[in-house]
């Protein structure tokens, strides 16, 4: 802020303020001894009286206009005036994060000294990553980790890239872009519904057998570098497993049939954004452990 | 007509107008916003249909029953009391026709580019570009039919009322003109001309002096006509209304930024925001004073007279909404309240408790003096009305007291751990009861605005004029 404009605004401030109170002590009078007069006007039959302002009233004004004075001397507000506190929002945030760092840190380091598998059998432990979990994750992934329409489903066997607790904490960490480019245009409308019913049959659902056939050959020249040859995916790359009946992108109004179609049509884009920023590595530590946990036993 | 012989010189018809189309569009906006209360008890109620989904419905609630009724009550009591009080006809009965026809035509292009989804995005400014330019000219052309007919006054000085009403209109084109300047891209898409922290400021500029000119200063104009009418009472204190006149409309400017603690705006604007806040609720209060004590010596008039009772309580909700604003506009308070239906019960308190109840109070004291009939049809409705309006609002601003103070403390509990303690759909949960309650509440208002409608259809066609003896 230029000194200018530092100027102008503490001096239209201080105008405003001054001029309330200036207000309030030029109009400033005696109550009336008796019934008080009128101003001697009348408007569509509506007269005023010429009272006082009630003295509470007044006294009120008064006070708020001397805090606020008081708070511009402690606070930012006057252009570039700092305040004599010196408080700044920056720096009261840099205090509370200072604190909780303080405090909450220990118990979330003594935690990442734990192994993971460990920690998932700890009740205690658990507690602690299910809040985490609802805090950070729950919103894509439910309350209760069973994921949604293009939000994996924690609580099975299935992992798009691996479920080892390293694997967990790894995605956690840096997030996952699991992407698939889209077919629609290279496969045009009939090699899309065969490629449909190829992939479907790899499940083992009812197909037009024909077709299938058809689609497994592009299958194998198209998908396969990914989904590998037999269909059952590949978790180094994030490549679903479309031999088993899990999907992520099983649209609940459209059924398996047309989720599958849209994906190969239009591809697909997932984004898991990268958690370590936000909560950083101790808690992911303890998130992947309560991940991992949620699978186990099954 | 006795009207003719009484006051030859009144342009009323755009005032009946006007009075009409308050009750129409007071029910179409809250039952509207009964529908989106409904919706957040019940979502079912959103039917799958885009339009009439919570999110383009809520604009087109918060504009229906901010510009639409309370915009159409504004207009037909700033033109009855202009008129009155200045003892001339309306500077131009031309204006006065484009006005109304240009409100109601930008009414109802709200009603359908609102539900359509065509929205420029900021907060009680969602309309898109073209209807924002159609709104400066009828405004302009208020402004100059208002102030035009002050000008050729036949009193000697200006009455209060007038000072509020002409505070409002100059200021709320100051405020449109500047919020809304953008950057067309199509017939319904534009750009704000403002980026980022800029932007939201000027937002909430705009935003909190539509609250402070166009719902309080066009309404203590209209207070300050109507309750020393109705209460047939000299007005309390000149004095009073000069300072709080001058103190209102000069701190009101900077409140803007409370709507914008904790963010990116600088610390320093965030500070002035706050203390002219703080400041405001003396010069608020003086219009509450002034009109409480003008029922001095009167207050008796409240037992069997229901319109004062309406201009009364309204005064109250304005005592206490305006308490409750400064209260939450400080840093620490508002760390709690922000975000929460606090925020909501506390405009309500304003919207329903101080705006709706004067608009209706004025509105029943006037249809019978510009309809030329002696009074209201059924003098008894207008009580049950005021006693349905009075529950309403209770019932609505105290479940979303409790549902702000339960979701802000809920929001920021926070476990030995540090994690928090809460998930949010459990904030969410726990609000339902309170979500109820506020339909509950809403639900009591529409009733009470068609028992208005009805009582104001029955005066209106009742044949039965005016004694020619009382008017002479």
């Amino acid at each position: 802020m230029t000194s200018f404009w530092s100027a102008w605004i503490s001096v239209i401030t201080l105008a405003v303020i001054f001029g309330c109170w200036w207000a309030l002590f030029a109009n400033r009078t005696a109550a009336p001894k008796g019934e008080a007069k009128t101003m001697g006007h009348s408007f569509d039959g509506i007269e005023e009286y010429d009272n006082p302002m009630p003295r509470w009233w007044f006294i009120m004004f008064i006070v708020t206009i001397i805090f606020s004075l008081v708070y511009l001397a402690l606070y930012p507000g006057l252009g570039t005036f700092k305040g004599f506190l010196g408080w700044t929002s920056d720096n009261q945030w840099e205090a509370e994060i200072k604190y909780a760092d303080e405090h909450y840190a220990p118990i979330f380091e003594q935690y990442a000294k734990i192994p993971a598998e460990k920690l998932a059998a700890d009740p205690e432990a658990m507690k602690v990553g299910q809040r985490l979990f609802a805090n950070n994750c729950a919103l894509c992934h439910g309350s209760d980790g069973r994921g949604a329409y293009g939000f994996p489903n924690l609580t099975d066997t299935d992992w798009l890239y691996g479920g080892s607790t390293d694997m967990i904490k790894h995605t956690i960490i840096n997030g996952r872009n699991g992407q698939m480019p889209a077919w629609g245009e290279v496969l045009g409308d009939e090699g899309v519904k065969q490629m449909v019913q190829y992939v479907l049959s790899l499940s083992g659902q009812e197909t037009d057998a024909a077709a299938a056939k058809t689609g497994s050959a592009t299958f194998a020249a198209m998908c396969s570098a990914c989904h590998g040859a037999d269909g059952k995916g590949n978790p180094m790359l994030g490549a679903p497993n479309l031999a088993d009946n899990t999907w992520l992108y099983l649209n609940p109004e459209w059924g398996v049939a047309k989720s599958v179609e849209q994906s190969i049509r239009a591809g697909r884009n997932g984004n898991m954004p990268a958690q370590e920023r936000y909560i950083g590595e101790d808690k992911v530590h303890l998130v992947a452990a309560y991940v991992y946990s949620l699978s186990q036993g099954k | 007509m006795s009207t003719a012989t009484e006051q030859p010189t009144y342009n009323y018809k755009v005032v009946r107008q006007f009075a009409i189309m308050t009750v129409v569009w007071g029910i179409v906006g809250m039952a509207v916003g009964v529908l989106i209360a409904a919706q957040l008890v019940w979502p079912a109620l959103n039917f799958d249909t885009s339009w009439l989904s919570f999110g383009r419905l809520r604009p087109l609630h918060t504009n229906a029953v901010i510009f639409a009724f309370g915009g159409s009550a504004l207009f037909a009591t700033s033109y009855y009391v202009v008129q009155r009080t200045c003892q001339v006809r309306l500077f131009s009965d031309a204006l006065a026709s484009f006005t109304f026809w240009g409100w109601q035509l930008i009414i109802v292009l709200a009603a359908i580019t609102l539900p359509l989804g065509l929205t420029s995005g900021k907060e009680y400014a969602e309309l898109e570009w073209p209807i924002d330019i159609l709104i400066a000219v009828v405004w302009v052309a208020y402004a100059i039919n208002f102030l035009g007919t002050v000008k050729i006054r036949k009193t000697s000085h200006i009455y209060v009322a007038n000072w509020f009403y002409a505070a409002f209109i100059i200021t709320v084109a100051i405020l449109h003109i500047v919020n809304s300047a953008a950057l067309p891209v199509s017939m319904t898409k534009s750009y704000s001309a403002y980026a980022g922290a800029i932007d939201a400021m000027a937002q909430w500029w705009y935003g909190h002096n539509a609250v402070g000119f166009f719902l309080t200063a066009g309404f203590l104009g209209m207070m300050y006509y109507f309750v020393p009418k109705q209460a047939d009472r000299p007005v309390y204190s000149y004095r009073l209304s000069i300072v709080h006149f001058w103190a209102l409309i000069c701190t009101y400017m900077w409140a803007g930024p409370h709507h914008l603690h904790y963010t990116a705006l600088p610390d320093w604007t965030q500070s002035l925001g706050m203390v002219m806040s703080l400041i405001l609720l003396a010069p608020s209060w003086g219009g509450m004073i002034n009109g409480m004590m003008t029922l001095s010596g009167a207050w008796h008039k409240l037992r069997n007279d229901p319109i004062l009772r309406f201009l009364v309580v309204s005064l109250s909700f304005y005592g206490m909404s305006t308490f409750e604003g400064p209260m939450m506009a400080i840093k620490t308070v508002n760390a709690l309240s922000h975000y929460t239906d606090w925020t909501i019960g506390h405009v309500h308190a304003g919207a329903l408790g101080w705006v709706a109840m004067i608009s209706i109070g004025a509105t029943y004291h006037l249809i019978p003096k510009v309809f030329d009939k002696e009074q209201m049809h059924s003098v008894a409705l207008i009580n049950v009305h005021f006693w349905l309006a009075t529950i309403g609002t209770v019932l609505y601003i105290a479940s979303m007291w409790v549902n702000g103070i339960l979701q802000g403390l809920m929001w920021r509990a926070v476990n030995a751990d540090g994690t928090l303690t809460y998930s949010f759909v459990e904030a969410l949960e726990a609000s339902h009861p309170g979500f109820f309650v506020r339909w509950l509440g809403g639900a009591f208002w529409v009733i009470g605005m068609l028992l208005m409608a009805y009582n104001v259809w029955m005066t209106v066609r009742s044949a039965e004029a005016k004694p020619v003896a009382q008017t002479a």
